[in-house]
């Protein structure tokens, strides 16, 4: 136990963890490479080209590091109002004097560099949520406190979506997880699938149309409400059939606010689709169904998909697929770089990334169980929620499974934001695992 | 409930995602090809090398039909940037509009691939436009074969060679827009030989279509292999020199080397130099050609319908000799009241019919083939008689396609029962209906090639070869098809008395083709009249020469001239003289000639 407490980081760094995201780094810098290759800029350390700038990038990230693993776990306990707050500024400001890059104010130019306080914000509003809950300890049951934590992600979510950049805001959502995991209701993750389900089925059934009797050919969405009030109807029965009489009223509640809520939240989808999204973002939905016959809103997503497909089982090779040579996928070095990786490294190399990007979470998650600080633990399970809501979306987009939204794939994707946002993220969480067994708070 | 449980519901959401991931990521990438052949089609292009066309050389090994190059200028919409319009304009020699509806047009084609925006430049013009080219990124050059005439004659006879048309695409999946086919002629016909296999070359591309390496290091590439040179009959002396004496008439030449078929020359008049079709401007002169009233595009020789009037006498003869319905010495009045007859004779036999073209003799040799007295109604005689005469006329070829290799030729009309049961109705008709193609009039049809092949018959004494022009396939001969004689049907003794007569048609005093005679050398002629009321007559003649192993046969039609004797005669005679002596040695022959005008009315 001694050499545990003594604090020295070599010996009680997570190296497991350090080591796969020093793989996820190298793998990413060399889809950079083939993803920005031009024939101009080959050597490995030009910096005028994409990777060679990724590689100052990398090392800027080293030294963050380094400086990150010699901080006392504690200062980050006591940075976190501070940074929260920095960078709730930061979010303000980037919305006045931000330039505007693809229509979004999210950045600030600073001579050549920019800088994207989004990125950050996801490891101080971490920091904040860990910190937060640590302090009211198991008071964290109670509705007011948990409203209050929903405040801390909220304020930044919402300036975040005020930029806009609806996929940093869907991040966001996945601190729900690390809430779930201190004792949220799973009632709301159930809500948050079901809502996913319900969005699908009410997209595919709202474009669809149906024969009614009586009323003649309408909109399926009509269709979708009547077999959701027939479920409900069947739920009813059941519940009269086969609860206790004591329990029934309970479940009659729950069955009737399912269904309201049910025939309401689909409704809404349907609406907000046609009424409130904008004319990209709703052809960006109809792609996803393959409702669109719009080539040009489909073109990126089927030359990713293509460039994918054309990868096979084993890819074809380092600098050899076409469609990444030759730069058939727009922003192939950025939100869109598994398609290269798909192209050049195949099935295999895949989804041997993929399985890279599962083992670092679920070590991370082991890592957080294994606390006994409530601050660290929480921190961890946000560090896990935002690096697989950030898989999930850039991923799932690329794979045509999830609609396109623009967010970096991490430790691949091009940027230095992005690449020091997720150093920062983990090298904090290896700092605070390093010294759990000297704390105890 | 211990909230560390909780972490294997996350986690186990989190695997589950990844297995969503990794199965998608198998269905594209190895359950399903599609995305595979979407991303060939995206970065993969065949680039089509074509191979040189075949060239047309005559008889003598005369080169006839060469290639140049002539060029179309393309635009790849997606690959241009903002240029200098007036200057382009200017440069090409399009007008503003011109140029911005094709650029509307190509982009509404794709803005990847290339569309062409002017085509078939010349290749002076072309150098003056691609030394400035390069301040117009997108557009180039494409090159194409085009034809080149060494001589400017045959235009009917080799065809005309122009890009392809929708149907021609759909018909045969070697095209692709923009391609040349031979659409007419010898370039139609011996267009699977003289096209050759095109090659094809595979490359990657990038994604504004620019060309930046092989694939697979040209494993796939296949080279292209050039087309058969062909060799044909034409002898191109004999037929520049018949297409110079048909200047300003109306009509044909068709001359055949009896021993083999080989058509020598075959002359459509008015003709046209088929380089006019050539080029920048073969629109224009197209359409000059196609709407003038003289038809100069309508090639007379193979589709030209007449009735072919005395000549088909000679038929006659031969059908009612072997079948012993006259013999050489059978005399048969001219009794002019049937049928109307010229020159002085009353009583001729076979020999005399001829010379005298005498029109009661072969109405009355008919009548005995028509009506053989097998039935007792007239009617149905009829039928029976003019039933078997048609079968004894095809054997001569007329009313069949001869086995040309020529395409488009039209094969006539030879009347059956039932064809004028369609005019007259059934048992409507007997032969004084329908006597006067027992002359070579009324109903019946021929071509000129038929003609000359029936020299070629009596020069051979029986026999044709199918009449064609191909004479060797790259190194490979002649076709099978065209070495097999075919028999008329008579015996090679019925010959003599009207190959006889045919010489002194010629060469006696009083025959009716006096103008045919040529020092040394023994013609056998048979000129025909044929009726064009109101205009003059249709002069026609058919011969061969020597009369001992001929060696060339020839029939001359010019319409509404007047007599056979008087224009298809003497032409005929200056063309078999040019052929055997190569020389002519009266120029006021063909001065006479070359100075006549029928143009029509």
């Amino acid at each position: 136990m001694t050499a545990q407490r003594s604090g020295d980081i070599r010996k009680n760094l997570d190296w497991s963890t350090f080591a796969i995201t020093l793989a996820l780094v190298a793998c990413g810098w060399v889809s950079i490479y083939s993803a920005a290759y031009t024939p101009e800029h080959t050597a490995i350390f030009d910096f005028k080209s994409e990777h060679g700038k990724q590689l100052i990038w990398i090392g800027i990230c080293a030294i963050i590091g380094l400086v990150l693993l010699n901080t006392e776990g504690e200062f980050f306990i006591r940075f976190s109002v501070i940074s929260y707050v920095v960078v709730l500024v930061l979010l303000i400001l980037v919305l006045i004097i931000g330039k505007k890059v693809g229509g979004a104010r999210s950045w600030f130019g600073i001579g050549s560099f920019s800088i994207q306080p989004s990125e950050f914000a996801k490891t101080t509003t971490a920091l904040m949520l860990a910190w937060f809950i640590a302090q009211t300890g198991s008071k964290f049951k109670a509705l007011g406190t948990r409203l209050q934590a929903g405040l801390i992600l909220l304020i930044p979510a919402g300036f975040i979506m005020l930029q806009p950049d609806a996929g940093t805001v869907l991040v966001f959502a996945g601190f729900i997880f690390a809430m779930y995991r201190e004792g949220l209701s799973g009632n709301l993750l159930i809500a948050g699938f079901g809502a996913i389900i319900l969005t699908i089925v009410a997209i595919l059934s709202g474009a669809s149309v149906f024969t009614y009797p009586f009323a003649g050919e309408q909109s399926g969405i009509y269709m979708m409400l009547i077999v959701l009030t027939i479920l409900a109807g069947l739920f009813f029965l059941g519940v009269r059939t086969f609860t206790l009489p004591r329990y029934r009223k309970k479940n009659n509640r729950i069955v009737l606010l399912a269904l309201v809520g049910a025939l309401g939240f689909s409704y809404m989808v349907n609406y907000g689709i046609e009424d409130i999204l904008k004319p990209h973002q709703r052809e960006r939905i109809y792609v996803l169904f393959g409702m669109n016959s719009n080539p040009d809103a489909a073109y990126n997503i089927n030359n990713a998909k293509a460039a994918i497909g054309a990868g096979g089982w084993t890819g074809k090779g380092f600098m050899n697929g076409p469609m990444t040579r030759y730069k058939f996928v727009p922003e192939q070095h950025t939100d869109f770089i598994f398609s290269s990786i798909g192209e050049e490294w195949g099935f295999l190399g895949s989804t041997l990334v993929i399985g890279l990007f599962l083992a670092l979470i679920l070590r991370i998650i082991a890592l957080a169980e294994r606390q006994r600080s409530q601050f660290s633990r929480v921190y961890g399970y946000a560090v896990a929620s935002i690096i697989f809501m950030h898989i999930l979306i850039n991923i799932g987009m690329v794979l045509g499974i999830a609609p396109v939204i623009g967010i970096p794939l991490p430790f691949f994707s091009y940027g230095g934001s992005s690449l020091m946002g997720f150093a920062i993220l983990i090298f904090i969480m290896l700092r605070l695992d390093a010294e759990r067994y000297s704390v105890f708070r | 409930m211990n909230l560390s449980n909780r972490r294997y519901i996350l986690s186990g959401i989190i695997v589950l995602f990844g297995l969503i991931f990794v199965a998608r990521l198998f269905y594209l990438q190895v359950a399903s090809d599609n995305w595979k052949a979407k991303a060939a089609v995206l970065t993969e292009e065949k680039i089509r090398i074509y191979p040189s066309r075949g060239l047309i050389y005559d008889r003598e090994s005369e080169l006839l039909v060469a290639n140049r190059a002539i060029y179309d200028l393309m635009v790849t919409p997606r690959q241009t940037s903002e240029f200098d319009s007036l200057a382009f304009c200017e440069l090409v020699g399009i007008s503003m509009n011109e140029l911005r509806e094709k650029i509307d047009k190509a982009v509404r084609y794709s803005r990847y691939k290339a569309s062409v925006l002017k085509k078939q430049i010349d290749p002076s013009d072309y150098a003056r436009i691609s030394e400035q080219l390069h301040k117009y990124p997108g557009f180039f050059g494409q090159v194409r074969t085009v034809r080149n005439y060494q001589k400017g004659i045959g235009a009917h006879l080799l065809g005309d060679f122009a890009e392809t048309n929708p149907k021609d695409l759909k018909k045969d999946n070697y095209y692709r827009q923009g391609d040349y086919i031979g659409k007419s002629g010898i370039e139609s016909v011996y267009e699977e030989q003289l096209r050759g296999i095109k090659g094809s070359k595979y490359v990657l591309v990038d994604v504004r279509n620019n060309i930046q390496e092989s694939l697979s290091e040209g494993d796939y590439d296949t080279t292209a292999v050039s087309g058969s040179d062909l060799t044909i009959t034409i002898d191109a002396e004999l037929q520049a020199y018949a297409e110079k004496l048909m200047v300003n008439k109306l009509g044909s030449v068709v001359a055949i080397e009896p021993s083999t078929g080989e058509i020598l020359a075959l002359v459509s008049s008015p003709g046209y130099n088929p380089n006019l079709l050539v080029g920048a401007q073969r629109g224009k002169n197209y359409k000059v050609l196609s709407t003038d009233s003289l038809k100069p595009l309508y090639n007379r020789a193979l589709q030209g319908q007449y009735r072919p009037g005395s000549i088909f006498k000679m038929v006659q003869s031969l059908i009612a000799l072997e079948h012993d319905f006259i013999t050489p010495q059978t005399r048969i009045s001219c009794n002019r009241g049937i049928i109307g007859c010229h020159g002085a004779h009353s009583y001729d036999d076979l020999e005399g019919a001829i010379i005298h073209s005498c029109n009661p003799y072969f109405h009355q040799v008919m009548k005995r083939m028509v009506e053989q007295g097998e039935e007792t109604s007239r009617f149905k005689d009829s039928r029976l008689g003019l039933a078997s005469w048609n079968k004894h006329i095809k054997r001569f070829g007329f009313g069949t396609d001869l086995r040309t290799d020529l395409p488009g030729m039209k094969s006539g009309n030879v009347p059956d029962p039932s064809y004028y049961d369609g005019i007259y109705g059934e048992l409507a008709w007997a032969y004084s209906t329908i006597y006067s193609i027992s002359i070579g009039e009324g109903e019946l049809l021929v071509n000129p090639l038929q003609m000359a092949n029936l020299a070629a018959i009596i020069a051979n004494r029986g026999y044709y070869y199918p009449p064609h022009v191909i004479r060797s396939i790259g190194n490979e001969g002649k076709p099978e098809a065209f070495r097999t004689p075919i028999s008329c049907g008579v015996k090679e003794e019925h010959f003599t008395p009207v190959v006889n007569a045919m010489q002194k048609v010629i060469e006696q005093p009083g025959g009716t083709a006096r103008r045919a005679r040529i020092e040394g050398i023994e013609v056998c002629g048979k000129t025909g009249t044929v009726q064009n009321d109101p205009l003059p007559d249709h002069s026609v003649f058919m011969s061969f020469a020597p009369k001992e192993n001929p060696q060339i046969a020839i029939s001359v039609y010019v319409e509404s001239s007047g007599f056979g004797g008087t224009w298809a005669a003497p032409i005929s005679a200056l063309l078999i003289e040019k052929y055997l002596t190569d020389s002519i040695s009266d120029p006021r022959k063909e001065q006479r000639i070359l100075d006549a005008v029928f143009l029509g009315p």
